[in-house]
């Protein structure tokens, strides 16, 4: 628990954005040559996308709304709710959604606020967003998923740099009487709030000289305290404990088996990682896409870039049954069935900025 | 032998049993994953950072993951 249902909520469309500069990890010379033949192999990450210094979520978010908006043909004076979930925010305060709400023309009647999570966001912000669309009768929302995780990752730890790309969704949504209900289950596991962290800059440890010194944690690993740690083994362990238990629990609680979706789409943590849940969950290769080889790592962007990414076909012509599922930093996770009928789904937009 | 089928450049058929593992492929973190990722597949069982830093055979290894499945 929580399981729960939302009813009315018809979800008409997605967008996402990329930063033009695309790395390549084979350039990565900050490990050995056999090395990082093996890391590549193993996390699944090829290229990915990094954002210029100066870059903000909010810039990519903005885009891909944009585009969104306008195929949707959706008038912005009845968009009412505009959630932003990242965890690289534009400034420390205030709400970069608040900020967005001016930015991209809409009503002050809009409900507007960020929600810090990453890669469990996109199935936390859809409960959120549903929620209050339900409950207060608003017509027409934006959700907006995405991290520039990139740009506080340390070049000098092997752990992290290869693994993150930057990316930026928005998904739109409408209260729509008689739409299938989504159906949530959502968890929540804070004694492994260190698993992925970044210790400085935060009230707890407020920034400081020493935050910016570059320290050697380990072999390959130098990095400073206002930068991203992660720790593998711990992730690792976490994923293959919880992420198969929930998704059965909530296929159970709607009386689903795995035969009666037609794809599964998964944060993308890291290849290895995704693949030993899927053989855990025992979902076929082909319902179960990846994006992380040309993208890799891009936190709560993940599930709506992937689905634009190696979906849209499919998405876009026929009604179709998902089961999407975040896991990751907090420790945070949550699965989420979505039915879509024929969304809008623009082609993945290049931010050159 | 799936351990040798996951490490591309092991020569086939000389891991034992009483094999220490780490004479077999280089060993870093990253394999060290590709273990725990093996183990959970193969038998349903997550070992830990700690189970692979204390076996040094392939048969300590695999004791640990029958005390597990208990």
């Amino acid at each position: 628990m929580p399981l729960f249902s939302i009813p009315d909520i018809k979800l008409c469309g997605m967008a996402a954005a990329v930063p033009e500069f695309e790395y390549n990890n084979n350039n990565y010379d900050w490990v050995p040559d056999s090395e990082r033949k093996l890391l590549i192999k193993t996390i699944g990450v090829e290229k990915r996308r990094i954002a210029q210094k100066g870059t903000a979520t909010s810039d990519l978010c903005f885009v891909a709304a944009e585009k969104l908006i306008e195929e949707l043909h959706w008038d912005k004076n009845e968009i009412q709710a505009l959630i932003l979930v990242s965890q690289t925010f534009d400034y420390q305060i205030p709400s970069t959604a608040i900020i967005m709400q001016d930015r991209m023309g809409l009503p002050k009647s809009c409900i507007a606020f960020d929600i810090n999570l990453g890669c469990s966001g996109f199935v936390y912000g859809l409960s959120v967003i549903g929620s209050i669309m339900k409950t207060a009768g608003i017509k027409k929302a934006i959700l907006l998923t995405g991290d520039v995780s990139t740009l506080n990752a340390s070049y000098q730890d092997k752990s992290v740099y290869p693994l993150f790309g930057d990316a930026g969704t928005a998904t739109a949504l409408e209260l729509s009487p008689g739409a299938p209900s989504m159906h949530f289950h959502l968890n929540s596991d804070g004694s492994g709030h260190k698993a992925i962290y970044v210790q400085d800059g935060g009230m707890r440890n407020f920034v400081n000289p020493e935050s910016l010194i570059q320290e050697k944690i380990a072999e390959g690993i130098i990095r400073s305290r206002i930068q991203i740690s992660l720790n593998g083994y711990e992730v690792f362990q976490f994923s293959l404990r919880e992420v198969a238990p929930n998704v059965n629990a909530l296929m159970a609680y709607q009386n689903k088996t795995v035969d009666d979706f037609d794809f599964f789409i998964f944060h993308q943590a890291n290849l290895l990682m995704n693949e030993t849940i899927r053989k855990k969950i025992k979902i076929p290769s082909e319902k179960y896409p990846y994006s992380i080889n040309k993208y890799g790592n891009t936190s709560s962007a993940s599930v709506p870039l992937t689905i634009i990414s190696e979906l849209k076909e499919q998405v876009t012509k026929e009604r179709k049954l998902l089961l999407v599922s975040g896991f990751g930093v907090g420790l945070s996770w949550g699965s989420a069935i979505i039915e879509t009928d024929k969304i809008i789904c623009p082609d993945i937009i290049t931010y050159h900025g | 032998m799936k351990i040798e089928e996951e490490f591309e450049d092991m020569e086939r058929g000389k891991l034992k049993p009483e094999s220490n593992f780490r004479d077999f492929f280089e060993w870093n973190s990253i394999n060290a994953l590709i273990i725990i990722a093996l183990v959970d597949t193969e038998y349903g069982v997550t070992i830990n950072a700690e189970d692979i830093r204390t076996s040094k055979t392939v048969s300590d290894l695999f004791q640990t993951i029958l005390n597990k499945q208990k």
